[in-house]
């Protein structure tokens, strides 16, 4: 499959009065044409500076670039001159952020900033522009959007300022299409609303997505993989299959035993003890492992690598070594392991695993 | 719109009355008499004017009068100069006091503008420092010890200018710049602020995610937003502007209403006195009023909402 944007070893921090942030600790990723790649972690993971470290959207006084390499159609991002990554933003790659409420200019209206990256990156004629930032909105279920596009953003409701964001991002028709917790400002049944339509715009179109979200409950709907982050690193990565039914990371049990679910029985949510770590002096070994009932003597001094589960599906914990005892994670999750085959609980028609 | 604008100028007339009967009241408090430096007027002959102009009268009866005469746009006649007419006398000082307040708008405005952007692109820059520190002078020096360095160091030493003259427009420079500097403080300090505070907000973000240039993004995103706060204190920088403007015109002898209003002041020239006092808070009143037209021009926000409430 061909790879639309590889991020290898990428680490930085940010210079604060505080001292160095060490932000993003050593992430590799790719991305494949076509496909969803979800990003789950909760806050502070390091989810939003990886892709803004993907558009060199970070302020540039205090972030320092450590290692790494962002590879985006043969060259490196992190050494693209800032012309150069004006062609790229809003043209090969772009982005939906958050909040749907700030993310529009104020005092322009809607049409215009629809037509903007029409006019800059495509060279179209006003008229053109305008003929396809119409097209735009409909697409993304604007209705009556030739009055519209005269309008304002304070016009709008939240839903429909997030569909004229997304309008905006697919303007120029990107390879890649970032999405920062697309969803995560809106009331639930508009998030519904939104996610349908981005799964929508999913088919219709060929770009690939990176999909930011710290609720696992809305990635099986949305990803073909998932990578999960914590602490500024990437603890395990799979198709959503095997990140759903057979995770091996302690903090990927967590975060599915947190998810708010219709088959479990439990009246109160389960939510992982203790709080992320302080990225000014991170922990030497496994992040995690503080907050870890799994964690054991090595996870403290070593930090682990990533082991292979198959060859898609990778976990960086050391309960995944060889060496290291048999442990079963929390019973939901066992239980969910039960319905993957290949997983050493699986109960199929095989007669089980081992 | 309309109705926001009619529901305005009721309240503008509002406020006009409760100006002029407080500073009726205030004027009959104070001590002294307009005659009073009029020392070569015997007793009978004060009495004679007094008695004509209706000053022996009880204090409502005249103030029923005076708002009477008011209300047909007649401020009364001059003491100090033998039978000015009030408005007369007012209008043709206007003329220099205008040209002043509105140079020193205008220029002070634009001057500020362009440095509070300098200062907020160029965030801790020297160019930041240097606009900063021109702004903190600009607000704590007053006026006119601008006015009187500016005299100094232009009029008396290099002798561009004449001191204290008005011949010409060029006459109007000096003290157009010594009044401007509060503006140009005023205006640098709220850009730069609202410039840096605006550059940080998400819809700048995207419009850097859209691939915008530098300068798109400041002049194309930022600068209106930035510019919407800063509307809203011209009004009181105006007013600051008409207060300047009476020591001001005085060192650089303008003949304009500033220098007219104190002098009315030193001879308790009632008529003058009201009638400027009138004048300048028309002047502020519609001055506001425009701010907040223009600031609905400016935000898209306002425009719609003003109408109904
Ligand atoms: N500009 C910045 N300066 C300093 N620290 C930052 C900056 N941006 C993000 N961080 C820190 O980096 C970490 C990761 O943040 P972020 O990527 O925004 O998390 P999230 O996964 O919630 O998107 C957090 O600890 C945050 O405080
Ligand atoms: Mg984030």
């Amino acid at each position: 499959m061909e790879k639309i944007i590889e991020v290898k070893d990428l680490e930085l921090s940010f210079h604060t009065f505080a001292g160095e942030v060490k932000a993003i600790r050593g992430v590799n990723f790719e991305v494949f044409k076509g496909e969803t790649l979800a990003i789950v972690g909760e806050s502070g993971s390091g989810k939003s500076v990886t892709t803004k470290a993907i558009m060199r959207l970070l302020p540039e006084s205090s972030t320092e670039f450590k290692n790494g390499q962002i590879l985006f159609d043969g060259k490196d991002l992190l050494k693209t001159s800032d012309k150069d990554m004006q062609k790229v933003r809003g043209k090969e790659i772009s982005m939906i952020f958050q909040d749907p409420m700030t993310s529009l200019n104020p005092t322009m209206p809607i049409g215009k900033q629809i037509m903007e990256p029409l006019l800059k990156h495509q060279k179209l004629s006003k008229e053109e522009a305008r003929r396809k930032s119409i097209e735009l909105l409909s697409l993304v279920g604007m209705p009556q959007p030739e009055q519209r596009m005269k309008q304002y953003p304070h016009q709008f409701s939240g839903g429909q300022r997030q569909r004229i964001v997304i309008a905006v991002a697919l303007a120029c028709n990107p390879k890649l299409l970032i999405a920062d917790e697309p969803t995560t400002a809106l009331d639930v049944t508009i998030q519904a609303q939104i996610l349908e339509l981005m799964k929508d715009l999913q088919k219709k179109i060929e770009t690939s997505i990176i999909f930011i979200t710290h609720d696992l409950g809305v990635v099986a709907n949305v990803a073909d993989r998932v990578a999960v982050m914590y602490g500024g690193q990437i603890v395990e990565f799979g198709t959503v299959d095997e990140i759903f039914y057979n995770p091996q990371h302690p903090y990927t049990w967590g975060l599915l035993s947190s998810m708010p679910s219709l088959d479990t029985t439990e009246e109160k949510l389960y939510a992982i003890p203790g709080s992320p770590p302080d990225l000014l002096d991170p922990p030497k070994g496994d992040a995690f492992a503080l907050r870890s009932e799994y964690a054991m003597k090595i996870d403290m001094e070593e930090k682990p690598p990533l082991f292979k589960v198959s060859d898609t599906h990778y976990a960086a914990t050391w309960l995944l070594h060889p060496d290291a005892p048999k442990v079963d994670p929390p019973a939901a999750i066992v239980e969910r392991m039960k319905k993957f085959p290949g997983s050493r609980y699986y109960e199929g028609s095989a007669g089980g695993g081992r | 719109m309309a109705k926001y604008i009619i529901k305005r100028v009721a309240y503008m007339f509002i406020s006009l009355f409760l100006i002029a009967s407080f500073t009726f009241v205030l004027m009959k408090l104070l001590p002294g008499s307009p005659l009073a430096s009029a020392e070569k007027l015997s007793v009978e002959q004060r009495e004679v004017i007094y008695e004509k102009y209706g000053l022996n009268d009880p204090i409502p009866v005249q103030y029923v009068r005076y708002m009477g005469n008011l209300a047909k746009g007649d401020f009364g006649v001059s003491f100090q100069f033998k039978k000015a007419d009030v408005t007369t006398l007012i209008v043709s000082k206007l003329k220099y006091s205008m040209i002043l307040g509105a140079q020193a708008l205008v220029f002070g405005t634009i001057v500020g503008i362009v440095l509070g952007m300098i200062a907020a692109l160029k965030q801790n820059t020297i160019w930041d420092y240097g606009s900063t520190v021109i702004a903190i002078l600009g607000v704590s020096i007053p006026s006119f010890v601008f006015a009187v360095m500016l005299q100094y160091v232009f009029a008396v030493h290099w002798e561009f200018f004449d001191v204290g003259l008005w011949n010409s427009w060029k006459s109007s420079v000096l003290p157009s710049i010594a009044l401007a500097m509060g503006p140009i403080a005023i205006a640098a300090r709220f850009i730069r602020t609202e410039m840096i505070e605006v550059l940080s907000s998400d819809y700048i973000m995207l419009a850097k995610a859209k691939g915008a240039s530098w300068l798109e993004i400041a002049f194309k995103h930022a600068f209106r937003n930035a510019l919407i706060p800063l509307i809203t204190v011209l009004g009181p920088v105006a007013a600051g502007l008409l207060t300047g403007s009476l020591v001001v015109e005085q060192i650089f002898a303008i003949p304009g209403i500033g220098e007219q209003f104190v002098k009315s002041i030193n001879s308790n020239d009632f008529a003058v006195i009201m009638g400027t006092t009138m004048f300048f808070s028309v002047f502020l009143i519609v001055i506001i009023l425009i701010v907040d037209i223009l600031y609905g021009i400016i935000d898209p926000r306002i425009r719609l909402s003003g109408g109904g409430k």
